[in-house]
């Protein structure tokens, strides 16, 4: 009986209205809806969901919480796996993880699963559990506020450490506060809340300290009596394609135009942010980045176009994203690659020059590599280009941490506890694995939680 | 929070500030820069480092009235409080990794212009301080422009003053002043020149001409200041560099000056807009 009920849907702003404002485009479930959805789990013996979901959060169990109204309940089992339920249930990439696994999904539409996470997360009114203090707590840096240091700090907290997470920015948050666009994950209403709840675990938060500038690792080991240090430093350096005109004034990296518009707010009148829109944008990628940078352009009121070199079925964004992005009259030129931007006599973009692109044979990765047509160049006229193109870490601890060591793409040399090459240092999320996702950022930084557990005590003895 | 330990106008529209940041203070070497945010809705302005002083845990920074978001700097008062203060950011000057056999040959010519005097004296100091013969050229539009006379004068070998009108020191502008020095004989191995973009275009072209290697400080529009956001990149020698992580120094002579002006300009409209709802 139970999964006869369709998939509820979920109320979302109308797509001409919102197209205009930054508000959140899902208003999520109410209990009503989250409780009817949640009775269409089928409860199976073999839950594939658990096993698709990068921290194996109790999937079914929390749902059975929720089908007897139990929200407090609920939001415990999940905090048991996850510290950011309110965002992952948000962002994360439900359709290829867990509810890409649902059973119900095979004949029909599985379970709602990250709708139901949201709401549990956002409805969820228990205070958390505030550990202990212990008197001589060793103390443990973190380094980052993103995802992987959040998870860490709080998990570090919750064991008894003096932790103190150190944060380049002006704010904590990392790319969910300089990356993700309020339309989809509100800063003061959702990332606000979580980062206050992981401070009132008693993790210090310094913002405005640059490892490796302001500090060092050595210095905050040596001087400062941090006994273990967790770097989840992410991946914050943007790529240019390395084409004619990417430095014309008019082309951005999406992680400038993001910043500009989250972090420092230039969508609202009161901040005093630059940003430039123009009235039409073009936005190079195909990532849940580049629909980001896409809808964001849009809002500002721009003619938004998205150039990517494969087809709609490879683009790498989450489904919603690109759904919501169709549905607000974003432009999608599939098979298209720029190969070169054009400006005017002032300097400034006017049109990129692409070239059509076609499948050919599959690469190592199993996916079809583009490759250009001859002769098939053509002009798109825009006024800004925002570079989406992926991101990679950041240099700066590798290049001023003796011992530490990285591989050839920048990542961290890191074993699956976290431990890089000199001991008493962690590291992980896309510090370590390159840009990847919120959840396996919050898993890893979990993982090294457990592993700078075990081995601040073992050095104990 | 970050204080304002002191403030003092240099000119009406320039100001001189000691902030305490104790960590920026024992970390600062000469031409490095740092960012501030003076309140919760200003952006993030990058500075190029005037002084620092580990004692008592201050960095000071000069800062030039010019659109809203300096002038939310300039406006603020003594013991009042910066929302943020980060640094110090890129990297420092070439000189502090030379040798003491390197530095012990070499003859320094700092050429400064406007609001860029400022930088010019923590590395002429460090240079000073270890026995480096340093002369320093200061250029304004006008006698009441020129700053950091006294404070460049204590740690330089021979100061020369220009201005535009000829109101004080020599009629004319640094890069003439630098031309007159080296054909009466002065000899240099290294020029630095910190201050507009334009001046710094036409000192390049100046040492070029002499045969003078040349650095030059580039500050230009930036947001996080540690390499996220490429909003500072510059073509140096061909290839595309952040001024953030590569720079802010670097060789004159590979700079695309045309390319770095027109990207400073790049929100002048934006910026026209803020001035006018300010009143600035």
């Amino acid at each position: 009986m139970a999964n006869r009920i369709p998939r509820v849907p979920v109320r979302e702003q109308d797509p001409q209205v919102r197209a205009h404002n930054f508000e959140e485009v899902c208003y999520g479930y109410n209990k009503e809806e989250a409780m009817l959805e949640a009775s269409r789990c089928l409860h199976c013996k073999n839950p594939r969901c658990v096993g698709a979901c990068p921290v194996g959060i109790d999937i079914p169990g929390f749902i059975a919480r929720v089908v007897e109204g139990d929200i407090a309940g609920a939001a415990a089992v999940i905090a048991k796996d996850s510290s950011l339920p309110a965002v992952c249930g948000r962002v994360c990439p439900q359709e290829s993880q867990c509810e890409g696994s649902c059973v119900l999904g095979v004949k029909g539409e599985s379970v709602a699963i990250g709708k139901l996470e949201r709401f549990v997360a956002d409805h969820n009114a228990a205070p958390a559990v505030v550990p202990e203090k212990k008197e001589g707590a060793k103390k443990v840096a973190v380094i980052g506020s993103g995802p992987a240091g959040l998870a860490c700090a709080s998990d570090l907290a919750k064991l008894g450490y003096d932790v103190t997470i150190f944060e380049a920015l002006h704010k904590a948050g990392g790319v969910l506060e300089y990356g993700i666009p309020e339309f989809r994950l509100p800063k003061e209403k959702v990332l606000k809340k979580e980062v206050d709840e992981v401070r009132a675990l008693g993790v210090k938060i310094e913002t405005d300290v640059i490892v490796g500038r302001t500090v060092t690792i050595d210095s905050l080991m040596d001087d400062e009596g941090f006994e273990a240090v967790f770097v989840g430093t992410g991946a914050g350096l943007p790529r240019f394609m390395g084409i004619p005109g990417e430095n014309l004034c008019g082309v951005f990296s999406a992680n400038e135009f993001l910043t500009r518009n989250n972090l420092m707010k230039a969508f609202r009148d009161d901040y005093m942010t630059p940003i430039h829109a123009g009235k039409s944008a073009c936005v190079v990628g195909g990532g849940n980045v580049a629909m980001d940078a896409a809808r964001t352009a849009l809002r500002l009121g721009a003619d938004t176009t998205i150039v990517y070199r494969r087809t709609e079925v490879e683009l790498p964004a989450r489904k919603e994203e690109v759904h919501h992005a169709k549905e607000e009259g974003i432009q999608f030129q599939m098979l298209t690659n720029p190969v070169e931007i054009l400006g005017d006599e002032k300097g400034w973009v006017r049109a990129i020059r692409c070239i059509r692109m076609e499948l050919g044979e599959p690469d190592e990765s199993g996916r079809r590599s583009p490759v250009p047509v001859p002769g098939s160049e053509f002009e798109i006229p825009t006024e800004t280009v925002i570079m989406a193109l992926g991101t990679s870490p950041n240099p700066l601890i590798v290049r001023t941490t003796a011992g530490l060591e990285a591989t050839r793409r920048g990542g961290l040399v890191a074993d699956e506890n976290g431990q890089t090459t000199r001991p008493g240092i962690f590291a992980g999320g896309d510090a370590v694995t390159g840009a990847a996702t919120v959840i396996l950022a919050m898993g890893a930084g979990r993982k090294a939680a457990a592993a700078i557990d075990a081995y601040l005590k073992g050095k104990e003895q | 929070m970050f204080k304002i330990l002191s403030k003092e106008m240099l000119t009406p529209g320039i100001c001189k500030m000691d902030i305490v940041a104790p960590r920026i203070a024992a970390s600062a070497r000469p031409g490095q820069f740092l960012i501030v945010r003076p309140n919760e809705k200003g952006e993030r302005i990058p500075l190029t480092i005037s002084d620092y002083d580990v004692k008592k845990g201050t960095v000071t920074i000069v800062t030039q009235r010019i659109g809203a978001s300096s002038a939310a700097i300039v406006h603020q008062e003594e013991g009042a409080f910066f929302n943020d203060v980060v640094g110090p950011l890129g990297n420092p000057s070439a000189f502090v990794d030379k040798t003491p056999e390197e530095l012990a040959e070499a003859r320094y010519i700092f050429i400064a212009g406007g609001v860029g005097t400022a930088p010019v004296y923590p590395q002429a100091k460090w240079l000073h301080e270890r026995g480096v013969a340093v002369d320093v050229i200061i250029g304004a539009k006008t006698k009441d422009l020129l700053i950091y006379k006294q404070e460049l004068a204590s740690v330089c070998d021979n100061l020369y003053l220009c201005t535009d009108d000829g109101s004080e020191g020599f009629h004319g502008l640094v890069t003439a002043m630098l031309e007159k020095l080296v054909a009466e004989g002065h000899t240099y191995t290294q020029a630095v020149a910190i201050g507009p973009m334009i001046m710094m275009k036409f000192c390049t072209l100046t040492c070029k001409k002499l045969g003078i290697p040349e650095d030059v400080s580039l500050n230009m529009l930036m947001v996080d200041g540690t390499g996220m956001c490429g909003a500072c990149r510059v073509t140096v020698g061909g290839k595309t560099k952040f001024a953030c992580v590569d720079g802010p120094e670097f060789d004159g002579y590979e700079v695309d000056f045309d390319e770095a002006m027109r990207r400073l300009g790049q929100y002048r409209t934006e910026e026209a807009q803020e001035r006018e709802k300010y009143g600035i």
